[in-house]
């Protein structure tokens, strides 16, 4: 099942892989912080909606995030 | 029938990224290329064959990231310091990383005559159109009308004159022999992002003449907005001024890459 | 090997070539610019780098790449351009990456002239750019001479890895004179663990002049000054010349040197004791040396192609030990043995 796995301690909460996943939200901004106080993003998907695409991950500047499929 | 099958990572940091965590302001797009560099050394296999050079501005930390031998040359002579590498040493894979401030105004001599002398280097030049590391000052690819700390009232052409368009001036120059424009606001792009670094290292080791890919980037932080505002603000105004496109590929380029 | 009559400046770049120089970068200006005529022919044919640079920046920014590869690298300029090249020498130092550069002095401030002038000591033995670096400076009297430091300069490069300049002008750049060269060997690239070549079976080598953190940069400091510690405890030079008996001790480098031995030549003639005090180190400046040898004289004088730069370093030398008159020529003037002659008399009469 493709999934990603986010190192909120590596985000620093920019959001722009918000806004690319083709799936609509899977990832969204997180109300917690990490402990550098960025509000890091998060992977919603109960639904299991993640085709593994990478988009957000090709996003992320601080190549935060990992992907599997 | 067990459909459970393996399951693999189709996305992580490259080999030749170094595990830290970069001092870029959140949403600043040096990180995207670095990475973008990384997967290229990685994906050509140049790793132990590679020397970068950082210049002076926020990417001045660039050797701390990219893992391969780095220099960190004086504001705006990374192409200087290159030149000497590679005549002493033209088995290696030299690229140079700039900013706009570091290339296209304090660096131009540098620029130009690499490129006209056909030096076998590549640069990577990121034009977010503002001196990002002393806190946002005009750059020379500030657009007109931009409101900056040097430029309070926003660029006027008449006192500060025009932007400078660096792929169409070193298109120019018979050495330069890859030269395009690309940007990293959305995947589409990165993809061609990555297409487009990949080639301008094979232009150089091919030993094809000088190769450079301009990258129109952001800076959300001396633009005064958050990231995905940034990214907006590109694609809207800075595009428009800096075309996305190959501006230069000769033909020696195009016989190399219908044989990749 | 036999000798063969060669121009200065000719002949820095063939000792360059015998040292096993690897690249040379430059940029013309007179009055050196024929280092860079004979290496344009004389680099490419050995398969060496040769780059005429868009300027002295360039030229400067090549070399310190070149050096950052650990090989044996040269640039040579004159006096407008070697203001130019400040910055990059002070990263070379800093970085710790051995180069060699030599400037052929000539008239200034400003644009100047190109005659003969020792008018950037300053900039040369005291850094010259930003921050605390001391580059080793040598300076020869002859063309052999220049041969033979040139040579050493490389080593000495290789040895501190720091920059190192050979000083000299207009004269000694354009003249010509007998030389014997070493035989021409194949350069040796000998184990710079440091250098950036690649980072094949090895981790990965930074060379950087930033260091954002404060003790860090103490650090760096520290080393370069330990560096220089033991350059000064090993690499001072000088010359003595017909010192034991003279009452006046005349101190000069370089081709004022030349002109002040020909006048003690004629200054002894006319029954006046005076004897020359040579550095050819002016960094690291034979302080101690000249101390000593001005303990056996009576009175000092400093001759020199500028407004007295040197002199300041004979007065850290000798304090107030001695009396030390000065007599210097500026604007590309040189003065005639007599002129030296007249003033040593003066400077022994106003005892």
């Amino acid at each position: 099942m493709p999934r990603i796995v986010i190192d909120v301690e590596r985000c620093k909460g920019c959001g722009l892989c918000t806004q690319v996943c083709p799936k609509g939200d899977l990832v969204q901004m997180s109300d917690e912080f990490n402990s550098k106080g960025y509000r890091p993003s998060k992977f919603v998907d109960p639904e299991k909606k993640c085709i593994g695409c990478a988009f957000c991950a090709n996003m992320c500047p601080d190549v935060a995030i990992t992907v599997y499929r | 029938m067990s459909e459970a099958k393996e399951e693999k990572i189709v996305f992580q940091r490259p080999k030749a990224l170094c595990d830290v965590v970069t001092h870029y302001c959140p949403g600043c797009l040096h990180g995207v290329v670095h990475r973008v560099i990384a997967e290229v050394i990685d994906d050509l296999g140049i790793q132990e064959i590679t020397v970068g050079i950082a210049p002076v501005g926020c990417s001045v930390l660039a050797y701390n990231y990219i893992a391969t031998d780095f220099a960190e040359a004086a504001h705006g002579r990374a192409l200087a310091m290159a030149t000497g590498m590679k005549r002493v040493h033209p088995e290696l894979v030299v690229f140079t990383y700039q900013g706009d401030g570091d290339l296209a105004a304090i660096g131009t001599n540098e620029l130009i005559h690499a490129a006209t002398r056909g030096e076998n280097i590549t640069t990577i030049f990121i034009n977010n159109a503002i001196y990002g590391m002393t806190g946002g000052q005009m750059a020379p690819t500030t657009l007109p009308g931009q409101v900056t700390t040097s430029t309070p009232t926003g660029r006027d052409t008449k006192l500060a004159g025009f932007p400078i368009r660096v792929c169409e001036l070193v298109s120019t120059l018979e050495g330069s022999a890859y030269i395009v424009r690309r940007s990293a606001y959305n995947p589409s792009e990165i993809r061609k992002l990555k297409a487009a670094i990949k080639t301008a290292f094979q232009v150089q080791m091919a030993g094809l003449g000088y190769s450079l890919v301009e990258v129109v980037s952001n800076c959300p932080t001396n633009w005064g907005m958050t990231p995905l505002e940034s990214l907006k603000w590109l694609q809207e105004n800075m595009l428009a001024y800096y075309p996305l496109g190959d501006y230069k590929v000769k033909d020696s380029v195009k016989e190399l890459m219908a044989k990749k | 090997m036999a000798k063969v009559l060669m121009k200065g400046n000719e002949a820095i770049a063939e000792a360059a070539i015998r040292a096993g120089c690897e690249a040379y970068f430059g940029y013309p200006i007179t009055p050196q610019t024929e280092v860079l005529e004979y290496m344009s022919a004389r680099m490419p044919a050995l398969g060496r780098a040769f780059v005429q640079a868009e300027s002295e920046l360039g030229a400067v920014n090549m070399l310190y790449g070149a050096a950052c590869t650990g090989a044996r690298a040269m640039t040579t300029t004159s006096s407008p351009g070697f203001s130019l090249m400040q910055e990059g020498l002070s990263y070379i130092a800093c970085s710790e990456v051995p180069a060699v550069v030599v400037n052929i002095m000539r008239g200034g401030p400003g644009l100047g002239n190109i005659q003969p002038a020792q008018g950037d000591y300053f900039q040369m033995t005291k850094g010259g750019g930003h921050g605390d670096y001391s580059p080793i400076v040598l300076a020869p009297s002859t063309v052999q001479e220049t041969v033979d430091l040139v040579i050493l300069a490389f080593d000495l490069a290789d040895k501190y890895r720091q920059p190192v300049y050979v000083i000299a002008d207009g004269m000694i750049g354009q003249m010509m004179e007998p030389v014997e060269l070493p035989e021409l060997k194949p350069p040796q690239r000998p184990e710079r663990p440091w250098a950036l070549t690649g980072a094949k079976g090895r981790p990965r080598n930074i060379i950087t002049s930033l260091q954002l953190d404060p003790p860090t940069l103490e650090k760096v400091n520290l080393r370069l000054q330990e560096t220089y510690k033991r350059i000064r405890e090993n690499e001072q030079r000088h010359e003595e010349y017909m010192t034991d008996d003279a009452d006046l001790l005349v101190v000069a480098y370089g081709t004022a040197a030349r002109i002040v031995k020909t006048a003690i030549a004629k200054a002894r003639r006319d029954g006046l004791k005076a004897g020359l005090f040579r550095p050819i180190t002016v960094n690291p400046y034979p302080y101690d040396t000249l101390r000593k040898a001005a303990e056996k004289a009576k009175r000092l004088l400093v001759v020199e192609l500028s407004a007295g730069q040197m002199l300041e370093d004979v007065r850290l030398a000798v304090m107030d030990k001695r009396p030390i008159h000065f007599f210097g020529k500026m604007g590309g003037v040189v003065p005639m043995p007599e002129d030296v002659v007249d003033a040593m008399k003066k400077a022994l009469a106003e005892a």
